[in-house]
């Protein structure tokens, strides 16, 4: 480990800001790309059955 | 071979085996991401220059590399589906788009956040920030044309022919620090030279850059299944999944 306490880690050498929001940033673009297509795939499916439902009639 | 390439090109086997490989790619995805994050976070020594900036780089790096390679990708499948017509290659091109937005994002996003203490400016109009933003630009005019022409029959050739045409973004992009006098470095990584970095700085890097990859691989997977059912609905095997 390189840094001797949490307060350190924070504070990455005076360029906490810098490192954490790029961090935090990322964090939200991956978490948007696995949350996204889930979502997508419920209100697919629930329209592809929607859809055979009412073809069927 | 080819046989194999035809049968794997069905939507049906497609999605059979794609679904059996996804959860062991997710969970060594999720390991790779974990893991160099917290080595890049944590054990890599501050750069005797940059001091702890130098952490950005392990995901302004991998991104940019994913932001080409998936455009690169995305350009192979435009080629299949114009050379075969293989469905399969129209869906994959369609579903690479929107993840490529977002690494091209963070590509540019997280290099300015790296540029402002390191170069003294968040932007500068210089050869390779210009053609990763052009990059940009391609990835949502593919997603734009699409959904300007969807449910037309050609709506497939016109985004593999656009996508084809923006390829050349990508030697500029690659070779912009080389032909022109810029204020970004040369690349970090090649597979042909040895690494300019002491291996305690390029081997998180490595981890990080197969994590974007096998990340990149998961989500798309996940994109191209829903589409598969989307176009397959009236097939009696997708029927019977559903309901």
């Amino acid at each position: 480990m390189m840094f001797e306490s949490l307060s350190a880690f924070m504070h990455m050498g005076g360029h906490g800001a810098f490192v954490w929001s790029a961090y935090g940033i990322a964090l939200i673009v991956f978490g948007y790309n696995v949350v996204a297509p889930i979502r997508h795939r419920t209100s697919m499916l629930r329209e592809v059955r929607q859809r055979l439902d009412r073809e069927a009639q | 071979m080819w046989n194999w390439f035809h049968k794997l090109g069905s939507p049906k086997t497609f999605y059979a085996i794609s679904g059996s490989l996804l959860p062991y790619f997710c969970v060594l995805a999720g390991i790779m991401l974990v893991a160099g994050v917290v080595w890049a976070l944590g054990f890599v020594p501050p750069d005797y220059q940059q001091g702890h900036t130098v952490r950005i780089m392990y995901v302004h790096v991998p991104s940019a590399i994913l932001a080409q390679s998936s455009y690169m990708m995305m350009a192979a499948a435009g080629v299949v589906y114009l050379v075969w017509r293989i469905k399969l290659a129209d869906i994959a091109l369609q579903c690479a788009a929107p993840i490529g937005t977002g690494l091209t994002f963070l590509a540019l996003i997280t290099g300015a956040i790296w540029g402002k203490p390191t170069w003294g400016t968040w932007w500068v109009w210089d050869a390779r920030l210009t053609s990763t933003l052009v990059l940009l630009f391609l990835f949502v005019g593919v997603m734009a044309l699409r959904s300007a022409m969807s449910g037309k029959a050609s709506a497939g050739r016109a985004t593999a022919m656009l996508v084809l045409v923006g390829v050349m973004n990508l030697p500029i992009i690659k070779y912009s620090v080389d032909w022109w006098f810029t204020l970004h470095q040369p690349s970090s990584f090649s597979l042909t030279e040895k690494p300019s970095m002491p291996p305690e700085m390029w081997m998180p890097l490595l981890v990080m850059v197969l994590g974007f990859y096998l990340f990149f691989f998961c989500v798309w997977m996940l994109r191209i299944r829903t589409e598969i059912l989307n176009r397959e609905y009236r097939s009696r095997w997708v029927r019977e999944l559903v309901q």
